[in-house]
């Protein structure tokens, strides 16, 4: 149980088109990442599957039933929200079984079900606090559980890491993979960084402007993506683009990602100056600026000694550099 | 305060310019009850002087319980303000939250013809509004003064507490959808407490302004059955002789559920319970 077909999904506030026309396939168990940059529809599409949104035009089923017109609390879902969204007045323990008490389900089976959840998500201790109480990890942390008790379908995560800070949204993401593999449920998840979508995904839907760029495992987009945004969206940090003229290239952009570059003090493709050096420990990124291919970034990996100023000779990996044309596309 | 912005001549002119105008405010306030505890002499003879041994009087206090029906006065007074008040709270807020949360056609609109009642002083149609309660008989009614006062005090509650259940997380609102609550539980239960300090700002303005009116009651239920503490107070001004002893000390008695009332929705003002809900 939990799949999920979206079928030419459009979605318009007056006369603004946020959504163009979105088809996609989930199937049960899978956990799918919708990625993409600020406005370009993801949220809209999860509130639409979830119900909060009605659609302008076009069908969402959920396990091959229709649920377009079926309230939120009928079709099955559970979500997550970036801002935790607990009920201030409730306790930690009525927060995650008031879902389960509108739908009427005995006291006991909802005991059991906070038990199982709150033992999951190591929460027992706070059952009977108020989340005012509870540090911002802890609340997200009671947040799934809210989900989590209700047996759904469907989870829903509306960029749940984005107000924890870096160590603990590292701990929760790991706790939120741990969980899909306990679960097994379908899960999908709306963010806008990459990493999260690159380390949680089964699949990764990429969205800009309103329409699906590209659907694929993580590997699947590293390795071939479709188009140039997607090029440029996954990965980090983000791949280079030459203009193919000054290349001497037929195509309209060349494209290379920084840690498929390798530099030389002496020679080789692209000779250039150091901007900056940015040192990380397990690697180092450099910013040359280049006669032929303007600024580029180029990720060493280890420590790499280099002065801002010096020259330097940058050579891409013939094997992995992407050719695009005129209108984005990957050129075969 | 930081130190940056602490230094002494500073802090004397602050506290300065609000004592003085704290005094300025309180003044008439004090010499009210100050001027009800003493005798028609001693009010005439020093009228700036508090109550002596000598010039100290209960008389316009017992004046006041014993003459008229005063606590009646009270009851009626207090019928009518927490009457319009709970209507002009309930429907203010249901109809804000109608408008912040509700994309419909005209939503704008409405909101706008909602919030002109503010420009427009409802004692410009005191006319047309009694003509309408003679005709459905509710003259010298209270359901006539709770009626006008719901009216009146609308618009503004209306308009402080759509912008305010704007700044409700909609993460909140969707968590309670998504769990099976009803529109209604929503409203209740999540969205009016949050919102509770900014109830209490409306439920101030909204109260002082009906429990001071002299006009309606006045006009809409002058009868010794619905007389309001403010109609009742007239009761010693005379033509000729006005009974200054009775009238202070009902300006004094008057003030004191006010006070009360103002207290409580204070509290409300200081509390907040959003933090911890949404970060």
């Amino acid at each position: 149980m939990g799949s999920l077909n979206i079928e030419n999904v459009k979605k318009a506030f007056g006369p603004v088109e946020v959504l163009k026309g979105i088809d996609l396939e989930v199937t049960d168990g899978e956990f799918v990442v919708f990625v993409g940059p600020s406005g370009c529809g993801k949220s809209t599409l999860l509130r639409v599957i979830a119900g909060l949104e009605d659609s302008t035009s076009g069908r969402v089923l959920i396990d091959g039933e229709d649920v377009s017109v079926t309230p939120p609390a009928k079709r099955g879902i559970a979500m997550v929200f970036q801002t935790y969204a607990l009920y201030p007045h409730l306790t930690v323990k009525n927060n995650m079984g008031l879902g389960l008490k509108q739908a009427n389900t005995p006291a006991a089976e909802i005991d059991r079900r906070i038990g199982i959840a709150s033992s999951m998500l190591s929460l027992e201790p706070y059952l009977e606090r108020r989340p005012a109480e509870l540090s911002g990890g802890q609340r997200q942390r009671v947040a799934i559980g809210r989900a989590v008790v209700r047996e759904p379908k469907l989870f829903l995560f509306d960029e749940p890491l984005s107000n924890l800070d870096a160590a603990l949204r590292v701990n929760t993401r790991l706790e939120i993979a741990q969980l899909h593999r306990r679960l097994k449920a379908t899960m999908i998840y709306v963010t806008h960084d990459q990493v999260e979508a690159m380390t949680l995904a089964d699949k990764i839907v990429v969205l800009n402007a309103g329409k699906i760029e590209q659907i694929g495992g993580p590997m699947e987009l590293y390795n071939s993506p479709a188009n140039e945004f997607v090029a440029g969206f996954i990965g980090s940090p983000k791949m280079n683009f030459v203009d193919g003229a000054r290349l001497g290239e037929t195509a309209k952009t060349i494209g290379v990602r920084p840690e498929h570059l390798t530099v030389d003090p002496k020679s080789g493709a692209w000779k250039g100056t150091v901007v900056h050096a940015e040192h990380l420990g397990a690697d180092t990124n450099l910013y040359l600026d280049c006669e032929k291919a303007g600024l580029i970034t180029v990720r060493i990996f280890g420590v790499y000694d280099a002065e801002p100023g010096a020259t330097l000779y940058a050579t891409p990996d013939p094997t992995r550099t992407y050719r695009f044309g005129a209108d984005g596309k990957v050129l075969k | 305060m930081s130190i940056a912005t602490r230094s002494l001549p500073r802090t004397i002119g602050a506290h300065a310019i609000l004592l003085t105008y704290t005094v300025i405010a309180l003044f008439p306030v004090v010499l009210v009850i100050m001027n009800s505890f003493k005798s028609r002499a001693g009010i005439f003879g020093a009228p700036l002087t508090p109550p002596t041994p000598k010039t100290f009087d209960m008389i316009g206090y017992t004046t006041v319980i014993g003459q008229g029906d005063f606590i009646h006065y009270f009851q009626n007074s207090l019928v009518v303000t927490v009457g319009s008040l709970f209507f002009v709270l309930l429907f203010g807020a249901m109809a804000a939250f109608a408008l912040s949360e509700y994309r419909f056609r005209g939503n704008t609109l409405m909101g706008l013809y909602l919030a002109l009642g503010i420009m427009i002083p409802i004692r410009l149609a005191t006319v047309a509004i009694l003509q309408l309660m003679v005709a459905s008989g509710l003259v010298n009614t209270l359901t006539a003064l709770i009626l006008v006062y719901t009216a009146q005090g609308l618009p503004l509650a209306v308009f402080i507490l759509s912008e305010f259940m704007k700044q409700v997380s909609d993460d909140l609102k969707n968590a309670g959808r998504i769990d099976g609550l009803s529109e209604y539980t929503i409203f209740f239960r999540l969205v009016v407490p949050l919102v509770r300090p900014s109830m209490a700002t409306v439920a101030v303005f909204t109260m002082i302004p009906i429990w001071n009116d002299l006009w309606f009651p006045l006009i809409l239920a002058p009868s010794e059955e619905t007389k309001t503490v403010t109609l009742g107070a007239q009761l010693f001004l005379g033509q000729f002789v006005t009974n200054w002893n009775a009238i202070l000390a009902a300006l004094s008695l008057a003030i004191l559920p006010v006070l009360i009332l103002y207290v409580i929705f204070s509290r409300q003002l200081i509390r907040g319970i959003t933090s911890g809900a949404v970060k």
